[in-house]
């Protein structure tokens, strides 16, 4: 048996579910709307199990489930080494978001990540502490600017609201998801020009564990035949 | 023995080993210390920023803010020297250190180690000497090669450097960040301002769009930079022919023996890195009395440059000659830096190093 993990509510589980739909393998909640239990037509041995969107990276990376739906920024943060750890199967083409880094817009010296280094170091200075980024991808956030070289700052927690972070003083920049601006607008942030540390969608994940059966493994090759993404 | 370092999954060839490594250093007039294994995180996000948590187990205490797992003794022993104020001093210490493996997962992430400090300023280049054939003797009849640099060297090419102090510190400051640090001497070589900086140093108003003033970087701030951006604009890029010494610093692969005579070369036209070529010299004749064979030492101008350490003088490490995979069997090198920062404002010249005593037990 073939376990494929997706997203349990909301629009990235109907998206998910219209994809699928569309090349011939349908999904859909069985039982009760409320009950996290599912039903795959169309293909054999392939079970389908409901999850957070958030786990997804996690259970596949365990091996609990062999396939997995959620966003490539949510393996990228979650997982160390992601690369060697899960493959991508297939992007969905739904999902898409840019994870950047917003900077007031009254940071008119601020337009690049070099800027962003040089305000840090002139920050901390000026304020006895590192410049603070309020995010919830630490890992995503903390790597990107290590590559770029951008020192003097510090991660701070968010795990909601972010973009208000500024505002209210418990951070200087911010780092978040977006889709279209208008809520970094709304808030007084500007994107930097060098700013986007990854542009995330929906993608069809497999866990690279090598504890599969043949028998798994030949419900893959079915699968991704089915869904023509081999 | 203390108990960390009694701990049931450390082979006991390693501790024996561990303890033999210590008993020399104690020989040659290291005192033995200990060091708590949770330590403050505060001087290591001070020193390293964000980036210690990819290499480090932070966590948080409710009462006592961030603590790490030591992942290595020098901060602590730094610590504990600048308290005592009793110099010259030496140190020896043999336990556990705790470092994040999140690009390899087949490197320990808790490993012994067994480490030599040397807290004395009357002659570096003995000192230097001293702790690196400390090293080479615990290794001894180990198949490894040593590698050496000196961050000291590139520190002062930059410190001589004919440009701003502004361009000079923003450098030094970026020093252990090769690619932030090329991106600067590009940009530093150049006479172009990026369009969109152009457009804003021209702007009658660079205000004009600003936007609500929100969050704790005052406008104030805002305009010195601007201030700061308007003198950079007008500074001449710095010469071709600077950056080409640099950029032969940087690219110095050879034995320590040659490298000498390059940087003299070097000095003729960068006078500025004189003095720590004189260092440089000196440490060779010092080795070199300790009875280390200076011609096959390999040195790199970039040793030393991306690791973590504090390390702003001389740097070495061991390698083992058959199994390229390994990491270095022992690592090293001066730190005065470092000394400078704890000791808010009174320095200290020190040099140590540390050998993984479950490598050599595994290479013999």
């Amino acid at each position: 048996m073939l376990k494929l993990g997706v997203p349990s509510k909301g629009r990235l589980m109907d998206k998910t579910f219209d994809w699928f739909g569309s090349r011939g393998v349908t999904l859909r909640k069985s039982g009760a709307d409320r009950e996290y239990a599912g039903a795959v037509d169309g293909i054999d041995g392939v079970e389908l199990v409901l999850l957070s969107a958030g786990e997804i990276p996690r259970e596949l990376a365990a091996g609990n489930i062999h396939l997995g739906v959620t966003g490539s920024d949510l393996v990228r943060e979650k997982l160390a080494n992601w690369d060697s750890r899960v493959a991508e199967l297939a992007p969905m083409g739904f999902g898409g978001a840019d994870l950047i880094i917003a900077v007031p817009q009254a940071w008119v010296d601020v337009s690049t990540l070099d800027d962003l280094d040089a305000a840090a170091a002139a920050f901390r200075q000026t304020h006895g502490f590192r410049l603070r980024i309020a995010t919830k991808y630490h890992r995503l956030v903390r790597e990107f600017l290590r590559e770029h070289g951008v020192a003097d700052y510090q991660i701070i927690d968010s795990q909601g609201a972010t973009e208000g972070t500024v505002k209210n003083e418990t951070a200087e920049a911010i780092a978040d998801i977006t889709s279209t601006g208008e809520t970094l607008r709304a808030n007084g942030l500007k994107i930097l020009d060098d700013g986007l540390i990854h542009a995330s969608q929906a993608t069809l994940f497999r866990g690279r564990r090598n504890d599969w059966t043949d028998d798994q493994r030949q419900k893959l090759k079915a699968l991704q035949m089915v869904l023509g993404i081999s | 023995m203390s108990a960390p370092f009694m701990t049931a999954t450390t082979a006991p060839a390693t501790l024996a080993e561990a303890r033999r490594l210590r008993d020399l250093f104690a020989a040659k007039g290291g005192q033995v210390v200990k060091a708590d294994v949770l330590q403050s995180a505060e001087t290591l996000l001070d020193l390293y920023g964000e980036d210690i948590r990819a290499r480090a187990y932070l966590t948080s205490d409710p009462l006592r803010g961030e603590m790490v797992l030591r992942p290595d003794f020098t901060v602590p022993v730094v610590q504990m020297h600048m308290e005592s104020h009793a110099e010259p001093a030496r140190y020896t210490y043999a336990g556990k250190v705790f470092r994040k493996q999140e690009e390899d997962e087949t490197r320990a992430n808790e490993y012994v180690q067994v480490g030599y400090e040397v807290f004395d300023g009357s002659d570096p280049a003995a000192a230097d000497a001293e702790v690196f054939a400390a090293m080479a003797e615990g290794l001894n009849g180990l198949a490894v090669r040593a590698s050496s640099g000196d961050i000291g060297i590139l520190m002062a090419a930059v410190s001589g450097l004919r440009t701003t102090e502004a361009r000079k510190a923003a450098l030094l400051r970026h020093i252990w960040r090769p690619v932030r640090f090329r991106a600067l001497m590009k940009r530093f070589g150049s006479d172009a301002v990026p369009p969109a900086r152009a457009a804003l140093l021209a702007a009658d108003d660079p205000f004009a769009k600003a936007g609500p003033d929100i969050g704790r970087r005052s406008r104030a701030e805002v305009a010195a930079r601007l201030a700061a951006l308007r003198d950079d604009a007008t500074a001449p890029p710095i010469a071709k022919d600077e950056i080409a010494l640099i950029d032969a610093i940087l690219s110095l692969r050879e034995t320590a023996a040659n490298v000498l005579s390059q940087l003299r070369d070097i000095a003729v036209d960068m006078p500025a890195i004189g003095p720590a070529v004189a260092r440089l010299e000196a440490r060779l004749e010092a080795l070199e009395d300790r009875g280390v064979d200076v011609a096959a030492l390999d040195f790199e101008g970039s040793y030393g440059r991306t690791s973590l350490e504090y390390y702003d003088g001389f740097v070495f490490g061991f390698y083992a000659i058959d199994r390229p995979d390994l990491p270095p069997v022992a690592t090293g090198g001066r730190y005065d830096a470092l000394t400078a920062r704890l000791g808010q404002g009174r320095a200290v010249p020190a040099v140590g190093g540390v050998i993984r005593p479950d490598l050599v037990v595994g290479l013999r």
